[in-house]
């Protein structure tokens, strides 16, 4: 079953991720990717309050994950990986070249970014960035829910996913 | 948000959750009891974490919410209250909120706020119940 969903998304761990992709993929595990809140109980706590007791979440430096990735890939359970920023997705894949696919959640306004979707706000170098990955073959795709319509890198970047 | 007769409460806390479910419980609260004035309501919709707490933070600062009600354990609202409660052991968080809950919660002016959260939250559970259909699995 593996990891079925590599998802950039500021907000981590949230409803959208536990209950609205959680239910329909049965995700029964969470891969946390921040280094900052690898590196603080207070943090971990905080996510890990936000799932059901029957989730469990994994929190990860970009290093560790990178190291611990294959084996997230050949667990039995159905499982999601998060990244809060592109920046920390685009090391991982670095590292481990071992992500076929990414998922944009949810990358909200900021200074400098431009917005492309409700939910996507990307600044020039961010959107350099995953076009390089899309360049490796990474498959890059904007879908907040899994109702909705995913929307290749292209749609986003042109803003025809606004339209 | 406010429905006739609202006017005159005091705010006393704040709901917050997707979409548009801290105004759909304030709109409701204000057409049952007249007092949806002692609540303000905040959406998460298309915020960042960071704009969710941000938000939250101004509502807090602002007034006098002592309570803070949300929808879900995981939610980006919950995650902000829970931040802003680090800073303010007394604040009260309630997750898990529905209608009956807040209609307890503003009958109990006369009580501290966390005990009212707390009364509040038992009558909420106890406001889930289910009738008809088959038992036994499906």
């Amino acid at each position: 079953m593996a990891i079925e969903l590599f998802r950039i998304d500021d907000r981590l761990i949230h409803g959208q991720v536990v209950v609205g992709w959680g239910q329909p993929l049965d995700l029964t595990f969470i891969v946390l990717v921040d280094d900052e809140v690898a590196s603080s109980e207070w943090e971990q706590e905080l996510y890990r309050m936000g799932v059901p007791p029957e989730m469990d979440v994994h929190f990860h430096t970009v290093d560790e994950a990178a190291e611990k990735l294959n084996g997230y890939q050949r667990d039995e359970r159905r499982g999601a990986l998060l990244t809060g920023d592109i920046e920390t997705m685009a090391r991982l894949i670095d590292l481990t070249g071992a992500i076929p696919r990414v998922n944009l959640g949810g990358i909200h306004h900021r200074i400098g970014r431009t917005q492309r979707l409700r939910y996507v706000f990307l600044a020039p170098d961010e959107e350099q960035a995953l076009r390089s990955l899309a360049a490796r073959g990474v498959d890059v795709s904007a879908q907040d829910v899994p109702a909705a319509r995913p929307l290749a890198l292209n749609e986003v970047l042109s803003g025809e996913g606004n339209r | 948000m406010s429905e006739p007769g609202d006017a005159d409460a005091e705010v006393r806390a704040l709901i917050a959750g997707h979409g548009d479910f801290a105004a759909g419980l304030l709109s409701a609260v204000g057409q049952i009891t007249g007092r949806g004035g002692a609540f303000i309501a905040l959406s998460n919709r298309d915020m960042s974490a960071a704009d969710v707490e941000r938000a939250m933070r101004e509502q807090v600062e602002a007034g006098a919410v002592e309570v803070i009600f949300t929808d879900l354990p995981a939610g980006s609202c919950t995650m902000a209250a829970r931040r802003l409660q680090r800073e303010r052991p007394n604040m009260v968080l309630v997750t898990g909120t529905n209608l009956a809950t807040l209609l307890d919660f503003v009958f109990h002016t006369d009580v501290p706020a966390g005990e009212a959260a707390r009364h509040a939250a038992d009558k909420g559970r106890a406001a889930l119940v289910v009738t008809g259909g088959s038992t036994g699995g499906h």
